[in-house]
Parts: C-alpha cells; sequence; structure tokens
C-alpha cells in the first residue's frame, strides 16, 4: 500500500477522499495540497444562501479545520501545484519545494469560463464577476446593493441562482442568454419556461437569443459601465453597475497536460479514477470517466459526482476495485424553491409532466425507449427518490399513468 | 459537549462529541463517521444522511417540518423512527443519543 498519498485540489472530491480515506483505515501520510485559503467547503451555496447572507462562512466549511488534524491528514492551503515530475515522484508548488508521493490524486476542480470578446484580454475589471470561489462572492457582495442593476451573462444554474438572491436583495437584474431558453443544455422546453416564469414573476428582465457584443468601459477602463448586445439581430445597450458572467466551467487540466497525461475534455480516466499512470488518479470535475449510466464517457460538474468519485479514488488507493453505479443528480434553489434533477435528458424523445406547474409543484420525466432517462423535480422532494429510482431501474414505463398524479409513483416501474 | 453514539449497520460503533446548535449530520461529519454521506450538504435535498434516532430520544427533538418528511418518504429502509440527521440541531437535552445508520449508506 502506498505510504504517501497526495492529493492536488481541496475542494469537495479533495477533501472527501482524504477523508473517505482514514475511514478505510488508510493508516500512512496524507498530504492535502489548496490553491485558496479555506479548507474544503461547499460550493453550492455560494449562489445561494452564502449569497444572501443566510449561510455562514464557517458553515461552508465540510468540517473545521481541526479535524483535518485531529485524523492526521496535512493540509496546506495557498500552495499551488506547478508542475508533476512523474520520473522521481514529486510535485512542485509555486515556492520551489519538492513533494514526494507514492499515489498522487489530481482533483483540481475547474474554472470559470470568462467571457470572450475583442480588446478584453487581460483587463481586470473591477465589477465584473464570476462565481466560483468564496472570494468571488466576496467581491461581488460589495456591489449587492439595492438599486443598482446587475447584467448577467448566462441562463445556467449559477446565472439563475445569482439573478434570484439579487432580486431577493433589491437589485434589478436584467438576465442575457445566448440560447432561445434558458437551461437549454440540461432540461426541456417546458422546464425552461416554466424557470423563465418564476423569475419574470420577481421581476427578472430576460433578453434570450441574445448576442453579447461588448461591454462599455469607463475612462480608466477599470469598470463596466454598460453591455452593447443584440437580441435577435436588435441592437440594444444596457447599463451596468455590475456584471456577473456564468457561462460555464473550464477543467482544470493543464497540470496533467503538461505531465504527458491525457487529456480530452478533462483528465481521462478509467472506472477505478486512475489515470494511465499507474500512480496517478484523477477525481471530480476535472476528471473525464467512463459512466455505467450512459455507458460512455463523461465529465460531470456536481458535488454527487466529487463526492461518489472520491469513493471510488479511495477504495482504488485501498487495493479494492469498485467502479461506480451511480446516476448523475442535482439540484438548485431558486426563491425557497427546491428543484432536484436526476440523469441526463440529453436525446430524450418525450416529456412526461406530472402535478401542477401553476402551484410550481410538478416533475418533468424525459422518456427514451419508454424508459426515464432523467428528471427534473421541482417543489415535490418526495417524488425524487421515486424519480432516482426509476432512472436507475431502467425500467419500461406506462406515460400516462407516469402523468396521472392518481398513481403513485413507486408502483410505475413495470 | 454532548456525546452522541452513531451505530453503523454492520454494528460499528462511533461516539463522538457534538457541539451545541451543530446539525447531528455535521457532527458526524467532523468525526469521519462512516455511513453518513451528506451529499446535499445539509439542505434536505438527498436523504444520505439518513439515521434511526433511538427510542429514548425521539421525543426530544422536534418532529421533522414537511420537507424533511417529503425527503425520508422516499428514502431507502425506512423505519418510524427515521430521521435526516441534517435536520436535527444538537441540544443538551441529546447527552447520549444513539443513532443507527442504514445499511443504504454504508457501501462507502
Amino acid at each position: 500500500m502506498a505510504e504517501r498519498i497526495v492529493i492536488v485540489g481541496a475542494g469537495q472530491a479533495g477533501g472527501e477522499l482524504a477523508a473517505g480515506l482514514r475511514k478505510q483505515g488508510y493508516k500512512g501520510h496524507i498530504l492535502l495540497l489548496g490553491d485558496e485559503a479555506h479548507p474544503p467547503y461547499q460550493r453550492p451555496p455560494l449562489s445561494k444562501g452564502f449569497l444572501l447572507g443566510k449561510v455562514a462562512l464557517s458553515d461552508l466549511y465540510l468540517k473545521p479545520l481541526e479535524t483535518y488534524a485531529r485524523f492526521d491528514i496535512e493540509f496546506k492551503p495557498g500552495t499551488r501545484v506547478e508542475a508533476i515530475d512523474r520520473s522521481s515522484r514529486e510535485v512542485s508548488p509555486r515556492d520551489g519545494s519538492r513533494l514526494a508521493y507514492d499515489k498522487l490524486v489530481l482533483a483540481t476542480g475547474g474554472r470559470a469560463r470568462p467571457l470572450s470578446l475583442p480588446g478584453l484580454e487581460g483587463t481586470r475589471l473591477e465589477n465584473l464577476f464570476s462565481i466560483r470561489s468564496l472570494s468571488d462572492v466576496e467581491a461581488m457582495r460589495g456591489g449587492f446593493i439595492p438599486g443598482n442593476h446587475l447584467v448577467i451573462i448566462g441562463g445556467g444554474y449559477v446565472g439563475l441562482e445569482v439573478a434570484a438572491v439579487a432580486v431577493q436583495s433589491g437589485l434589478r437584474v436584467t438576465l442575457l442568454e445566448a440560447a432561445p431558453r434558458l437551461l437549454s443544455r440540461v432540461t426541456g422546453p417546458e422546464v425552461s419556461s416554466f424557470i423563465e416564469r418564476i423569475h419574470r414573476e420577481r421581476g427578472v428582465e430576460f433578453r434570450l437569443s441574445c448576442e453579447v457584443r461588448g461591454l462599455e468601459l469607463d475612462e480608466a477602463r477599470r469598470q463596466v459601465r454598460g453591455v452593447s448586445l443584440a437580441c435577435h439581430g436588435v441592437p440594444e445597450r444596457l447599463e451596468a453597475d455590475l456584471v456577473l458572467v456564468g457561462i460555464g466551467l473550464i477543467p482544470n487540466t493543464e497540470l496533467a497536460s503538461a505531465a504527458g497525461l491525457a487529456v480530452q475534455n478533462g483528465i481521462v480516466v478509467d472506472e477505478y479514477a486512475c489515470t494511465a499512470d499507474p500512480d496517478i488518479l484523477a477525481i471530480g470535475d476535472c476528471a473525464n470517466q467512463p459512466s455505467a449510466y450512459t455507458g460512455g464517457r463523461i465529465r460531470l460538474e456536481s458535488v454527487p459526482n466529487a463526492i461518489e468519485h472520491a469513493r471510488v479514488a479511495a477504495a482504488t488507493l485501498m487495493g479494492k476495485r469498485e467502479p461506480s453505479a451511480a446516476i448523475p443528480w442535482f439540484w438548485s434553489d431558486q426563491y425557497g424553491l427546491k428543484l432536484q434533477m436526476v440523469g441526463l435528458s440529453t436525446g430524450y424523445e418525450q416529456c412526461v409532466t406530472r402535478g401542477s406547474v401553476e402551484h410550481k409543484e410538478f416533475s418533468a420525466f424525459y422518456l427514451k425507449d419508454r424508459r426515464v432517462i432523467a428528471a427534473d423535480v421541482i417543489g415535490r422532494p418526495a417524488e425524487f427518490m421515486a424519480a432516482k429510482r426509476l432512472v436507475s431501474s431502467r425500467a419500461e414505463v406506462d406515460a400516462t399513468r407516469l402523468g396521472d398524479v392518481a398513481v403513485p409513483l413507486n408502483s410505475i416501474a413495470a | 459537549m454532548t456525546k452522541i453514539k452513531f451505530i453503523e449497520a454492520d454494528g460499528k460503533e462511533h461516539e463522538v462529541e457534538a457541539q451545541e446548535g451543530q446539525s447531528v449530520m455535521q457532527a458526524a461529519l467532523n468525526n469521519l463517521v462512516p455511513g453518513i454521506v451528506a451529499e446535499c450538504g445539509g439542505f434536505a435535498s438527498c436523504a444520505t444522511c439518513h439515521g434511526y434516532v433511538d427510542e429514548a430520544w425521539r421525543t426530544k427533538i422536534p418532529p421533522p417540518d414537511a420537507a424533511e418528511e417529503a425527503m425520508i418518504e422516499c428514502a431507502f429502509h425506512v423505519q418510524p423512527n427515521s430521521r435526516l440527521t441534517c435536520q436535527i440541531k444538537v441540544t443538551p437535552a441529546l447527552d447520549g443519543m444513539v443513532v443507527r445508520l442504514p445499511v443504504s449508506q454504508t457501501n462507502e
């Protein structure tokens, strides 16, 4: 067994792995390296309760700092690894030191995709934000002043969650989305239009099928003053006090590719979280893994995936082989409304809704070959676990019964 | 300090010291108790911090709210004393509490 395991990245996946190894009785040295100032923390509340001020900083920490020491996990914050030397099995942080490993786990996560506009390259703008880390939120908070106009670029979960918090905090919000509907990559039109409606009810304005043409800066080129765009070809200019860019995540794979490891939309690993180098594993948002659920390769950006992938890697490092059969799932929270999503709806043939869209309590089931491949559950948490089971069992279902709330969901799988 | 004892499905016991005000789930996480997965981080969204609260303490904690009940309704291996440990706040009255963990969360 490895005597010294080094984990690069102290996010949810890295922290979970360190803890998981100790839970499984690993006796060797565990070194957890994070480039932020904080121990592993929950990122989902950053765009929800934490931004709203309802979740305290200390409650974001997955475990208090003291826990790592107590379980003999050496945690080094503020340590960014710059290179891997596979022949000597060492990693080098920025300070020039070299840290030896027997097994190395890359849990490097991802970074927010920057807005790519001509003339903006390398310009640091004081009121242009993205949300990935605690410090991003702390920086943006200063602009969360009632009456301020927030322009959000990107109608995915991050943009929508921030929109919800912002209008609840008294800001005026306009959200720009390139696609004709919100959440177009991850959900069907029924749910997209529902989400659009709950935001419009609260006063969020939308520009869909919208192309961002440029940012207008102040004279010192330090702040954004306005956003110019074209909506269905019609040009428009919006004044902005602050701008949030939420257009996706770029996996942090540079360290791996510089070390000669295969990278293709993430660091390529097998079902045991191993790269082609037997001493290097990769987990979480940065890893591209085989998925029993899709039958192909997949890179997921989610907490449940980080936890599951850490579990698989811990087993591998303990000399066991435990590939995952987990079904991807995600959640969101907007205006206190609970959204739970299971499976991936890509390629679905039919959407069956169950419950009342009007009353904001419904589920949307995505069917392919008469089987439920994914579901979005909104305000009906009791149905979520049953929906999860329907997706994982791959059983054939009767669409009419599925859409009938009088038929208990648990009895639907044929 | 309030002592809480978690018992894994295979019988392995973990006695931990919990702090007042934190959730029973957090007390388990802080002490690396296997069998509390806590995927959603304590927002009653996933039912992976499910535990069975021993009879003697069931009356000492407030009953589950609607959101918790809805999640429990569809969790795995549900019993009358099933709770989501993320929704139980630690108070001195819970000292000595025993929480058994379902077999569905042991596969860590």
